[in-house]
């Protein structure tokens, strides 16, 4: 059962993720009023990708990112077969440190200081993840994903707060604006490309699918909360997808102080503040 | 029994040889073989002993007491006369009301004393002998190449006193030794002040006018810790009469809460905890081996072991919970901290304190899964620490820096050594490493006992990656072209670094292991249950490992299939890969340093908080112990 979930998620992550990228970019469009690209631009975009030339600045530099890619989907792995929550957290977090990683290796200007910002955001969401890890904790009493996925009642119930300031994070986890601070999707930023500045060809392409991968994973996150009813919890997911669209469309980028500052007080009002409540309605 | 006193002795007699030999040569083919000879006694201790429960030995001897108490004065002699010398009133002071006490108690109250067993043997002894033992060894045998270095090259302006440095070290081991072994807590205090002493002689090595401010500062921080001390064995013995840790223990809470909470200040301190952090932060004076050894093996590791072993006694006390706090708090602000510090050694140091805040944290919580995690924490922490800060003097002695900054390229520079500090630093934080599944453990002994301190380890770990991913990105960073240096590193440093770099991977691998033939049988002495790790995580940390452990690898298609090109400037590149035509023309070169956030994460700001926050905390843990009845 495990191990078919595992390869279901290596085989259909990365359509379900190109289908989201191509999804972003269609409703994006269509509220800029735009047309939008059609559904298999995503992977006609990754398949040009692969037969460019590789231009490095650095020649390990695409080491890194290849290990970024393999984490990404050892994450997705462990996710899918159940396992615990704390683990796939820490999982996540050495595949974006390759991620990083690698644009320190680049040694340019621009990567160099994605790195940075990419590592603020790191920090900015790396607390409310975990949080909402202990609380689902503290309702379910066990850490495993497959318990917490079953669990007989509907977590968002326990965890409103903790499901907001998820919320909040998921849009630094996209890295979508107004937190795109790292590297973005549109070629606007004043940080050129930001962390993949100096990557072409086919390691664009695995840091591209490598991003697919990591939004199933993160969307799955979210899934958690609702997990009881799998239809209302995929309707959830799919609104809090469309939210962070509709925020990327409507709010400029931020500073990284905000960035910092916003993502740890929503961490710890609301967070640990739901599981403060928690814990005495627990006892 | 005869292998406790061996390690104990041993030491102190090849210390007392160091010090009267001159000879170069001889002196390091001599800390070699007592390195070695200390490691296999640790390991002999483990060989014979893993499988008994705890041993008690009662070793007592009119002499051995006697000598102590004269030793005692000799040094508090030494002391005193330090303090006159230097014009350190405060040192005085201290001196004088911890030997005026311990005298009149030595005369007055010690006949009535019933002392059954001196010393002792159990698991977390053992654990503390092989960090001790082995840790400590192969500082001092670093120690040996490196001194010589530092002298000849780099600090010539420094008095060469190596027969000293190496007389302290090993007493200092020898001293470590003691605290773990001692049941007697006059024998503990013995030793304890020993140690203290140990390390103000070594910090205050240079002899500059720093080194000699930061060791009295240290020494008188630990000069409180030894009147908490005292004051804890006179409480100890007008209550209840005994001066025996497992006694004491058995007593129950009601009757020792209170001397175990001036234990735990006492071994707050030691541990550098806030607010006293600040005598860790001054030793970074010293030579490297110095901190390498205050760091990991010696010094604060007395200072969280007094606690863990108190911690039966804390378990569910609001002074436990105090403690718990001052603990997080310190795992808190110390990772807070380091993220402002540009300086390597500042970095390693507030990161010693935010770990062993960590450690105190689950001590004060003291449930069996803290205790698991405290003593897991301890065992990585000081492999990976010391590891670090070896490798960090050795690239001081090379680069004549220890900015981080400083460090850019260090791959190309000193391939081996930089692989080396991120071996250390990735046993530091990153999973599937060792402090990474410690943190793990600690995070859900919080999560079952508290959750609110889960907020602590929380954003500490955060703030923790942060700094040491930053430090890991600067020596990958290569700008231009660098020539090696590396080469002018001797045989001698390389062996312990070598040795150190593998035991950080290798106890990753054997924690397991570890876990099975000491900790859980510890804590099944404690609390009669223990943790036990699925194996499915087990497998999974496995297979985490092999996935970072075959990156090396794909450096087989190194600069295959690539075209090199120069870094994108939005400008014009010219001349060299790193420089480019700016504004009006002018070639510039580029720079890229990493962020400090100093004006966010200020030493200052933070430190005051930290001292002012944990002065209150401290207050209410003593004042609810007295309280307490």
């Amino acid at each position: 059962m495990e191990i078919i979930s595992i390869i279901a998620f290596i085989i259909l992550a990365p359509f379900i993720g190109g289908m989201l990228a191509w999804l972003d970019r269609k409703i994006t469009a269509r509220m800029q009023g735009r047309v939008g690209p059609p559904v298999y631009q995503p992977f006609y975009d990754v398949l040009k990708l692969l037969q460019k030339e590789s231009l490095v600045v650095r020649r390990s530099q695409n080491f890194y990112m290849g290990f970024f890619l393999i984490a990404v989907i050892f994450t997705g792995a462990l996710f899918f077969a159940g396992e615990n929550i704390l683990l796939v957290i820490f999982a996540l977090t050495l595949a974006d440190i390759f991620f990083v990683l690698g644009a320190y290796k680049a040694s340019s200007p621009y990567s160099f200081a994605g790195t940075q910002r990419e590592l603020l955001q790191m920090m900015a969401y790396e607390p409310v993840m975990i949080l909402s890890a202990v609380g689902m904790y503290m309702v379910t009493k066990s850490f495993y994903i497959k318990e917490i996925v079953f669990f007989k009642s509907q977590l968002v119930f326990y965890l409103p707060g903790l499901l907001f300031a998820f919320l909040y994070v998921l849009a630094i986890k996209f890295r979508k604006s107004p937190f795109d601070l790292s590297t973005s999707h549109h070629a606007h930023q004043e940080l050129v490309k930001g962390v993949t500045t100096e990557f072409t060809g086919k390691t664009l392409a695995m840091i591209e699918v490598a991003h697919w991968y990591e939004s199933v994973i993160t969307l799955s996150f979210l899934y958690l909360f609702f997990g009881h009813n799998p239809v209302s919890a995929l309707a959830a997911v799919a609104a809090g997808f469309f939210l962070v669209i509709l925020i990327d469309n409507t709010f400029a980028r931020v500073r990284w102080q905000l960035v910092l500052m916003s993502s740890w007080a929503i961490a710890v009002v609301f967070g640990l503040g739901n599981i403060f409540i928690l814990f005495f309605i627990l006892k | 029994m005869q292998l406790l006193f061996f390690l104990i002795t041993f030491p102190l007699v090849i210390a007392a040889f160091l010090l009267v030999l001159k000879n170069d040569v001889l002196r390091g083919v001599i800390v070699r073989i007592a390195g070695f000879v200390i490691c296999l006694g640790s390991l002999a201790l483990l060989a014979t002993t893993f499988h008994r429960d705890i041993q008690y030995f009662a070793a007592s001897s009119l002499f051995v007491d006697k000598a102590m108490f004269y030793i005692e004065i000799i040094l508090a002699v030494y002391i005193f006369y330090a303090g006159i010398k230097y014009k350190r009133p405060l040192t005085v002071v201290l001196i004088f009301l911890q030997t005026v006490i311990m005298v009149c108690f030595e005369l007055f109250c010690r006949k009535g004393l019933v002392v059954d067993n001196n010393m002792f043997v159990d698991k977390l002894s053992i654990v503390m002998t092989l960090v001790i033992g082995i840790i400590g060894s192969l500082v001092a045998v670093f120690a040996i190449g490196y001194m010589r270095d530092y002298h000849a090259s780099y600090h010539k302006e420094v008095k060469d006193n190596r027969c000293f440095f190496f007389f302290v070290t090993f007493a200092f081991l020898s001293a470590m030794f003691g605290i773990v072994f001692s049941n007697n807590i006059l024998w503990l205090y013995f030793f304890w002040e020993l140690t203290t002493l140990a390390s103000f002689l070594l910090i205050g090595y240079k002899r500059t006018d720093e080194a000699r401010r930061n060791a009295f500062h240290a020494l008188e921080l630990n000069l409180i810790a030894g009147i908490a001390f005292v004051v804890a064995i006179v409480y100890l013995y007008f209550s209840a009469g005994v001066a025996e840790l497992d006694k004491m223990i058995a007593l129950g809470k009601a009757a020792v809460l209170l001397p175990v909470a001036l234990l735990c200040l006492s071994g707050l301190i030691k541990a550098a905890q806030f607010p006293f952090a600040s005598w860790l932060i001054g030793a970074m004076v010293a030579p490297a081996p110095v901190s390498a050894l205050l760091h990991s093996s010696t010094m604060v590791k007395a200072g969280v072991y007094i606690m863990l072993r108190l911690a039966m006694v804390l378990e569910g006390t609001l002074t436990g919970f105090m403690l718990a706090l001052i603990g997080g708090m310190t795992f808190l602000l110390g990772s807070f901290i380091a993220i402002s510090q540009s300086n390597s050694k500042g970095v390693l140091a507030y990161s010693t304190i935010a770990n062993l805040g960590l450690i105190v944290l689950c001590a004060g919580v003291a449930t069996y899964e803290a205790m698991w995690a405290a003593v897991l924490l301890i065992i990585f922490h000081a492999v990976a620490k010391s590891l670090l800060f070896l490798c960090v003097g050795a690239v001081d002695n090379q680069i004549h820096s220890t900015d981080i900054e400083d460090m850019s390229g260090l791959v190309v520079r000193m391939p081996r050594m930089s692989i080396m500090l991120e071996v250390g630093m990735a046993g530091m934080f990153l999973a599937p490493f060792g402090m990474l599944i410690s943190k793990w453990a600690a995070l859900k002994a919080m999560a079952d006992n508290n959750p609110l301190l889960v907020a602590f380890v929380v954003f500490g770990s955060s703030a923790m990656l942060f700094f040491w991913v930053r430090w890991i990105g600067k020596l990958i960073t290569v700008t231009g072209a660098q020539e090696n240096i590396e080469g002018r590193i001797g045989f001698t440093e390389w062996v312990p670094l070598y040795i150190l770099s593998f035991l950080t991977v290798g106890v990753c691998f054997f924690f397991p292991l570890v876990c099975k033939v000491l900790v859980e049988p510890f804590l099944i002495e404690m609390y009669g249950r223990t943790v036990l790790i699925g194996h499915d995580n087990i497998a999974i940390m496995v297979m985490m490992f092999a996935m970072v452990i075959l990156f090396p690898l794909s450096f087989i298609n190194y600069g295959k299939r690539v075209k090199v090109v120069d870094a994108y400037m939005s400008c014009a590149n010219v001349e060299t890969a790193t420089k480019y035509r700016g504004a009006a023309g002018a070639i510039r070169n580029m720079e890229m340093r990493n962020y400090y956030l100093e004006k966010y994460f200020g030493e200052k700001r933070f430190f005051a908080a930290g001292v002012v926050i944990s002065i209150i905390l401290i207050l209410m843990m003593l004042g609810y112990s007295v309280a307490w009845k």
